[in-house]
């Protein structure tokens, strides 16, 4: 029922070149993110957030990059405790068929 | 107006006979069923009702009203989007039990008495199942019979809690309630499981990525969605559904980051999303429930979508974990599109759906002075990004080639895939008309400076998490693994422990069976010995020797009375 088709490998040498196979467009790329980030950050300074809680709540949130903070630690803690849960949690891929 | 038929009609009958037709005919029904269905749909209006007396009971089988119809229209595009997707199959069944799943979901959001909403729940569960069975494939079997259970059971708290509803109260009327009797519990419960609640959710990432690669998209639209109406239906406004949906939103990422099957992934992030709804319900009228509804509609389009781009990556490759994949953007880089897409709307990324549903709900709970359930979702957003965002479209897509190459995925996906894609655009720039089918009236502007730079600099400081940690060899790779969860409980411990007491008890079953037939035996012996052939009861006594004895009995009663 399922279609499975994949003519693996091997025609490399004759094959294209895609966007990405070129190593300076990912090095672009990345170079792109890392401008966007500084010019988000230096927004802080340029544009006037509303705060989006009532003054005292959480006074943090009027500090400049507060927000490109958190969501960068959030994500470095997320992919921690991720690995830590990895030595917990993970089994063989046929650990229920057993 | 027209005379209407019930606007699960079309669905359901038109599933039940499709399987009547084949090739090309088959493949149009298959379309214009929803189209038909939907077409009726729009004949109604809030307020109407049908009501039936049906052995003894008032049943409301039938009630309109703002927060069903956008469900309505809702399941209706989605089944439309989900058959466009099936049309390759050759597979009647899935047919026809695609479209009758969708009727029962359209059903039981119009459902407006407990009796006629447990019955199109079950009917959810058994016409559901067929799309994870239709996999055929042990594994499939296994789960979906897992899954048939957990609903099937989740049917039943229903109708207990139903039955006492209606001893206590003498209705069956499906309205909101306070969660105090136990009767509501019951009910809540029963929604709980539909809805994935945490520790009752291990039905999602348990069957959906053992279903067919069609099979998902249909799954993924409207179980889940028909629990979230039910809530706010039932359960607007209950302060527990905050906790609840801020839990939900908050653990499956953590699960997300480390699964390797990417519908598994998904289904984790689905979790996820519905934490967002459930914290929207619990909050309340207004705001709330308007976020979680809005939620609900992006969320079906962009996660069906997803479900879809990966679905076409399983059809073409045959393979679906982040370690086979890698490198198909050269192959598929229509399919390729759609997924981002997909990923950006439900990073919730300006101008894509997502962004103008989640930050309603986001905005709800800042307003309502929940800090620590704003700084939950903020993470469950960064989280969400981080794996559904970029973890899936990247993994699949980019990252190492893994040299498969095939083809791209097949027309009729494609269009289907267009169509999400489209809406997912559509919603995001001009969220209007969504806003106008909203159960409550919208005083909401999405599109501040405010919400669009916190929004934005929460995701690409996220993506340039993933980037550093990437670059820097921090980020955990992609192992060919299953993680376990909750359902290890009833899948490893419950049958080890049935085991464990079969080897204890068998040898202790068998001494004590052992001693019992010793004892019996014994006894048996006793019996033969006094009252067999030989034995003394038995024997026949001489007339004489029996005077004796008496005159003897008579003698010692005498000495002892005297």
């Amino acid at each position: 029922m399922e279609n499975h088709s994949p003519d693996e490998g091997n025609q490399s040498s004759k094959e294209e070149k895609h966007i990405f196979d070129n190593p300076k467009n990912v090095k672009r790329l990345i170079r792109i993110l890392f401008s966007i980030c500084f010019v988000l950050f230096i927004m802080d300074f340029i544009i006037h957030r509303h705060l989006s809680f009532e003054e005292g709540e959480l006074s943090v949130e009027a500090w400049p990059g507060f927000y490109a903070v958190y969501g960068f630690v959030a994500c470095v803690v997320l992919v921690l405790v991720g690995k830590q849960m990895q030595k917990l949690l993970m089994r063989r891929e046929d650990y229920y068929e057993h | 107006m027209s005379i209407n038929l019930h606007p699960a009609l079309f669905l359901i009958l038109g599933g039940l006979i499709l399987p009547l037709f084949r090739g090309k005919v088959r493949q149009a029904l298959l379309i214009i069923f929803p189209l038909l269905g939907f077409i009726n749909l729009l004949g109604y209006e809030s307020g109407d009702f049908w009501s039936l007396y049906f052995g003894g009971y008032d049943l409301e089988v039938l009630r309109v009203d703002k927060l069903s119809l956008i469900f309505g229209y809702l399941f209706h595009l989605a089944a439309f989007l989900a058959a466009i997707y099936s049309l390759h199959l050759k597979d009647g069944l899935q047919h026809m039990t695609g479209l009758m799943y969708a009727g029962s979901a359209v059903g039981a959001v119009f459902a407006g008495d407990l009796l006629t909403l447990f019955i199109f729940w079950e009917l959810l569960a058994i016409t559901s199942v067929f799309q994870i069975w239709a996999r055929r494939t042990s594994r499939s079997r296994a789960s979906g019979l897992r899954y048939l259970l957990i609903h099937v059971t989740s049917g039943l708290i229903l109708l207990t809690g139903a039955a006492l509803q209606y001893q206590n109260t003498g209705s069956l009327s499906f309205k909101h309630m306070e969660l105090a009797s136990v009767s509501s519990y019951l009910i809540f419960i029963a929604f709980g499981i539909k809805c994935a609640f945490p520790l009752l959710h291990t039905w999602v990432v348990d069957s959906y990525p053992e279903a067919t690669p069609t099979g998902t998209v249909f799954l993924c639209s409207f179980t889940t969605k028909t629990a979230v109406y039910a809530l706010a239906r039932g359960f607007e406004g209950t302060e527990q559904l905050i906790w609840i949906g801020a839990i939900m939103s908050m653990f499956p990422i953590f699960y997300a980051v480390i699964e390797n099957d990417m519908r598994r992934v998904l289904s984790y992030s689905m979790i996820n999303q519905i934490g967002f709804m459930v914290v929207g319900i619990g909050l309340g009228a207004g705001m709330g429930v308007n976020g979680a509804v809005a939620h609900a509609f992006s969320h079906i389009i962009y996660k069906g979508l997803l479900f879809m781009s990966m679905g076409a990556v399983l059809f073409r490759t045959g393979r679906i974990n982040c370690s086979d994949l890698g490198g198909l953007y050269k192959s598929m880089p229509f399919t390729t599109g759609f997924c981002i897409v997909g990923a950006s709307s439900i990073s919730a990324f300006p101008l894509f759906s997502g962004f103008i549903s989640k930050s309603m709900v986001m905005q709800a709970a800042a307003d309502q002075g929940h800090l620590f359930i704003w700084l939950a979702l903020l993470f469950a957003s960064a989280g969400v990004f981080h794996h559904a965002g970029i973890k899936v479209p990247y993994f699949a897509f980019f990252s190492q080639d893994s040299g498969i190459r095939c083809k791209e995925a097949p027309l009729n996906m494609l269009i289907a895939m267009w169509g999400g894609a489209f809406l997912c655009i559509f919603i995001g720039c001009y969220p209007w008309p969504l806003y106008s089918m909203l159960p409550y009236p919208v005083d909401y502007l999405p599109y501040t400076a405010t919400h669009v730079l916190l929004q934005l600099q929460v995701l690409f400081f996220s993506a340039l998490a993933f980037a550093y940690l990437k670059l820097s060899g921090a980020y955990p790779p992609e192992l060919k693994s299953v993680s376990i969860d909750i359902d290890w409980t009833y899948r490893r411990l419950l049958p080890r422990f049935i085991s464990a007491v079969v080897r204890v008890g068998a040898p202790l079953r068998d001494k004590i069976s052992h001693a019992c037939r010793s004892l019996i035996e014994r006894g048996i012996g006793l019996i033969q010995r006094h009252h067999g052939p030989e034995g003394i009861f038995e024997r026949t006594w001489l007339t004489g020797s029996i005077v004796m004895m008496v005159t003897i009995a008579l003698a010692a009663y005498l000495i002892y009375y005297f």
